[in-house]
């Protein structure tokens, strides 16, 4: 039965929609925050995060140094913002890396039912393995390198992408509108990018964001394994490792990069659980 | 009187449009396979209404979906204008899409609800190039205007409207190919009887105005006997039977459509109708009765009507019957 | 809430003898922050004693909240902000369903009036069996055994005319067709055997074949257990089918009330009107040599439970409306002795 009254819903602002949730807000404020210290690194550290100083080994947080110094007498406050650079670089290149490939491998699944065989098979297969060690096995094969962790965090991590494109893609394709479309004689690529995609940008966006913490997460675990980027880059994961020698002696060179990571894991997801709450079906009206 | 249905050939009759022959449509299934629409053949004349009425499950969506090949048919012929449908391939078939539209039943689910009003009907003018820049945007205008919506609501969303402006934008992306002839898969259930009105009225202006030809898929007997020159009665993926409709709606000559005549709802609580119930459910067409598919429900069956799938036979001028019972049946309808 | 006796309920002279429910002025409202949908503002209406009141109105006028106020099972945010529900049980005290406690509401649900829904896949269970099902309804409100709650369960679906009862007693609702689970959906509802049943577009979801069996069975039903039925649909075939009485709904209010003859006769109420007028019918609406005559729909849209127009919620779409009609609603008037019509000019029908 036909609402005869659609019209009167009012829409209110995206903006509106998002500070009403707080959630989203606190974790949108904090990813911003950290970007911002990284980004604006060159201006805010007080050293160079690569100034050594064998005098000053080791020393413990004071008002000189806000966050300690390390096994070199480097500033940890300096490399924390800085390693934040090379952090965050590598979780949005992996997810942006993940993104293409599995929003084309699940579009390709969803649409073409001959594909989908082979690309369910290998989806499937990629997900039986934990993430870390098909990274680990992947950057072996590649050789370490800011390049290669970043390679290999994007294809392990594609999968989840191309498992939610091709679902909704299955049920997408189906439907009224795109059937509309095949009847006008609108060519495949453009029914898969104008009808289908666009519909996804919800969905792909909240398994963006969560991606995003996972990669950094795995970056740091990678790094603490000695399988990741070279221990002379900073990131928090090569810095966690270089302190695990001196935890008890010199707890600060972890606990500050850990905490680092953390608070960005944290609220990337507090941000992906905004975003689900926010373009659930449900309230999609409101938008 | 010759029956023309029949013949795997198509009629050479030049007011025929389309002429659909031995359309069958098999679905497989996890269960197994599902004969959704099973050896159909008719014809549509130009600038008439076909109306195809049955059940749910009997086949109509999936006999519309084959026609525009949305989904591709098993066997059968579809000459549309000399061509067979059926047989082209995929790029030949691009330009015929032109000439062949859909119109669908729910209105919330066939208009993407991501796109405005301007790019869902845009979509179909880019598709076959028909128009850019400013005569583009005329043109929009032009098809909102006549389908009765404004020009202002073209960069509206689909949310933003009811279900019978909707059902007008759907109309509209139709209609901005210039199509010869529309399939309307229930396009008025989904609507309150107000706005069904509203629709109908716009259906016939443009059929009357474009010289449109229709196929008008729908389940109320009601609309149909109001609207359509010519019906198709489905039951399980058959033809049932098939005529003018003033003649089958005057004289029913199969046990289904009597039935269907004699249950459907008539607003008058002083009409006290012979009422002819059918007992029991629709069969699963994944395991259809043999001989008539009609049989397990069907008032008069009998063991004969188990054996042989019964031959549609001529009733009078365009108006035939598959039941082998009905030369007898005949005499006890009298009205 | 005061817990009460039903004799502390009882208004004497509220409710005639052969009266089993009486909504008065009933209004519904959902308030959602600063808007607020007045889904039912203004609902009177009667069901008689064994008898069939149809509520019959377009999408959205407000059938569905009706019948869930009368239920108590509105969800959040709505809530009945006014009017009486006055309910006769069957031990003859009358109550006031809109102001009865959460408790003693749940002891009148099934057991006094029970309800079905249009979707009967979505209103049963689908984890457990319908013989499950409807023995629970049956335990949750008659202490007897789960042995005899079954041979009451099968009675039922023998009533109900399902055919194999043994066997569908232990089936799922999602191996059994609509209309099998329409059947089970009425069985359950019957199974405590309840004074009203509230039937919510019961066939909508069915063929025609399949909705004549189930309005057949209804009234068969009706005639057997002498039950009242308040059904809502929105297609007037079906209430010229069913109905003693007609209660026609449009935006939030009852404009019209009538035996069902009589409505169909002569309808007192523009709106009533249009809707009968806009109806194809090919004996009016086609000439003699077949060609078609244009139908005559109702102009314009209904207008928003958000935004109802201060007076006759139909005047921006009445072709009787006059100024009058636009600032004063119109009281519920009678046009007969039993013919009720919110109309200022129902004398012109
Ligand atoms: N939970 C809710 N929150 C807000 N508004 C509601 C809610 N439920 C119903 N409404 C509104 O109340 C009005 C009446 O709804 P109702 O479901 O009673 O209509 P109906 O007459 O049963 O229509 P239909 O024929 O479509 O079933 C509608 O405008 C609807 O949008
Ligand atoms: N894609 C499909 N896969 C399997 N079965 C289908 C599919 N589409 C339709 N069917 C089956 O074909 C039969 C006819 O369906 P349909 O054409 O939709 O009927 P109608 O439109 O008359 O209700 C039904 O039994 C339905 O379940
Ligand atoms: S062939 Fe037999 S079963 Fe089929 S419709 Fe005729 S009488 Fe009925
Ligand atoms: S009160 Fe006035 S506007 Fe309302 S229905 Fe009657 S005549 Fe029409
Ligand atoms: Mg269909
Ligand atoms: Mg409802």
């Amino acid at each position: 039965m036909a609402a005869a009254s659609a019209p009167s819903v009012d829409t209110p602002r995206i903006s509106t929609l998002i500070l009403q949730r707080k959630t989203l807000a606190i974790g949108l404020a904090i990813i911003v925050a950290i970007t911002l210290l990284a980004v604006l690194a060159p201006l805010i550290a007080p050293y160079s995060p690569s100034k050594l100083s064998i005098v000053n080994r080791l020393k413990p947080p004071s008002s000189t140094w806000f966050f300690g110094t390390d096994e070199f007498g480097r500033d940890v406050f300096s490399r924390t913002i800085y390693a934040g650079q090379l952090s965050l670089l590598v979780g949005a290149a992996a997810t942006a890396l993940a993104a293409t490939v599995g929003i084309t491998l699940g579009l390709v699944a969803g649409f073409f039912r001959k594909a989908d065989g082979i690309v369910s098979r290998i989806i499937d297969a990629m997900m039986a393995f934990p993430d870390i060690l098909l990274a680990i096995a992947l950057v072996a094969a590649l050789g370490p390198s800011l390049a290669t962790v970043i390679i290999a965090l994007g294809v392990v991590y594609a999968p989840r992408l191309a498992r939610v494109v091709r679902a909704s893609t299955l049920v997408i394709r189906e439907l009224p509108y795109v059937e509309a479309a095949r009847a006008l004689g609108v060519p495949t690529w453009r029914i898969m990018t104008r009808h289908v995609l666009r519909n996804l940008v919800s969905p792909i966006l909240v398994q963006a964001t969560f991606i995003f913490a996972y990669a950094m997460l795995a970056e740091a675990g990678l790094s603490f394994l000695g399988v990741g980027v070279s221990p002379e880059i900073p990131t928090w994961g090569t810095m966690i490792a270089a302190g695990r020698q001196y935890v008890g002696q010199a707890d600060w060179m972890t606990i500050f990069p850990g905490f680092a990571i953390i608070l960005t894991v944290l609220s990337l997801q507090l941000v992906g659980d905004g975003l689900r709450d926010l373009l659930d079906p449900r309230l999609r009206k409101d938008l | 009187m010759t029956d023309t249905t029949h013949t795997t050939q198509a009629p050479d009759d030049a007011d025929i449009l389309l002429s659909v022959r031995g359309l069958s449509k098999q679905f497989l299934t996890g269960s197994g396979p599902v004969k959704a629409v099973e050896d159909i053949s008719f014809d549509v004349r130009r600038g008439q209404i076909v109306g195809i009425v049955g059940e749910s499950g009997s086949g109509k969506t999936t006999a519309g979906r084959c026609l525009l090949r949305l989904v591709e048919p098993s066997s059968g012929k579809a000459i549309f204008d000399g061509v067979d449908l059926f047989s082209l391939p995929e790029k030949a078939l691009r330009a015929y899409r032109r000439r062949l539209q859909i119109i669908f039943q729910d209105p919330y689910s066939s208009l993407n609800p991501r796109m405005r009003v301007r790019d869902i009907i845009g979509e179909a003018i880019d598709t076959h190039g028909l128009a850019k820049g400013a005569a583009r945007q005329a043109r929009i205008e032009e098809l909102l205007t006549r389908v009765g919506l404004s020009p202002e609501h073209a960069s509206r969303y689909p949310n933003e409207f009811s279900g019978g402006q909707r059902q007008r934008v759907g109309i509209a992306r139709a209609l901005a190919v210039e199509p010869e002839l529309i399939i309307a898969d229930e396009p008025v259930s989904a609507l309150d009887v107000s706005v069904q009105a509203q629709v109908l009225n716009l259906i016939q202006e443009l059929q009357r105005e474009l010289g449109l030809t229709m196929i008008f898929i729908s389940h109320d007997l009601t609309v149909v006997e109001y609207l359509c020159d010519e019906i198709v009665v489905l039951y399980l993926g058959r033809i049932m039977e098939q005529g003018p409709a003033r003649s089958v709606y005057a004289k029913p000559r199969h046990p289904y459509t009597r039935a269907l005549l004699a249950t459907a709802p008539v607003p008058d609580p002083n009409v006290r109708r012979e009422r002819v119930i059918l007992q029991g459910d629709i069969p699963s067409p994944l395991d259809p009765p043999s001989g008539c598919v009609f049989r397990t429900r069907c008032p008069h069956a009998i063991a004969a009507c188990a054996e042989t799938v019964p031959t549609r036979e001529t009733v009078g001028p365009g108006h035939s019957v598959a039941c082998i019972r009905q030369a007898e049946l005949a005499e006890t309808y009298q009205d | 809430m005061a817990m009460s006796t039903p004799n502390a309920d009882n208004h004497p002279d509220a409710l005639a003898d052969d009266i089993v429910l009486r909504a008065e002025d009933l209004r519904t409202h959902f308030i959602m922050g600063t808007r607020t949908a007045k889904s039912v503002d203004g609902v009177t209406l009667t069901v008689r004693r064994g008898q069939t009141l149809a509520v019959v109105g377009e999408s959205g006028s407000g059938k569905s909240v009706t019948s869930l106020s009368i239920m108590r099972l509105l969800s959040h945010p709505g809530r009945i902000v006014g009017g009486r529900l006055l309910y006769r049980m069957r031990d003859g005290g009358v109550v006031d369903l809109a102001t009865l406690s959460d408790k003693r509401m749940r002891a009148i649900r099934g057991k006094e009036i029970a309800m079905i829904f249009q979707e009967p896949m979505t209103s049963l269970n689908p984890l457990y069996t319908v013989g499950d099902q409807i023995m629970e309804m049956i335990r949750l409100h008659e202490p007897i055994s789960r042995h005899e709650a079954r041979i009451r369960a099968r009675r039922m679906l023998e009533l109900v005319e399902i055919p194999a009862p043994d066997k569908r007693l232990d089936q799922y609702p999602h191996e059994m067709s609509g209309g099998m689970r329409q059947r089970v959906m009425i069985a359950l509802a019957l199974a405590c055997n309840p004074a009203l049943l509230i039937a919510d577009e019961p066939t909508t979801a069915l063929d025609v074949t399949i909705q004549a069996q189930i309005l057949d069975l209804m009234r068969r039903l009706q005639r057997e257990i002498g039950m009242s039925i308040l059904f809502v649909t929105h297609n007037l075939g079906v209430v010229a089918e069913i109905a003693h009485e007609v209660a026609v709904m449009y935006a939030g209010r009852v404009v019209e009330q009538a035996p069902v003859h009589d409505l169909f006769a002569r309808p007192r109420h523009p709106y009533t009107k249009g809707l009968l007028a806009c109806i194809p019918d090919a004996k009016r609406d086609r000439a003699e040599d077949g060609t078609r005559k244009m139908l005559n729909p109702i102009p314009g849209s209904v207008p928003s439970v958000l935004a109802l127009p201060a007076g006759c919620a139909y005047a921006p779409r009445c072709p009787l409306a006059e100024a009058h009609c636009e600032s004063v609603p119109p009281d519920l008037l009678n046009a007969s002795p039993e013919h009720l019509t919110r109309c200022w000019r129902h004398e012109l029908l």
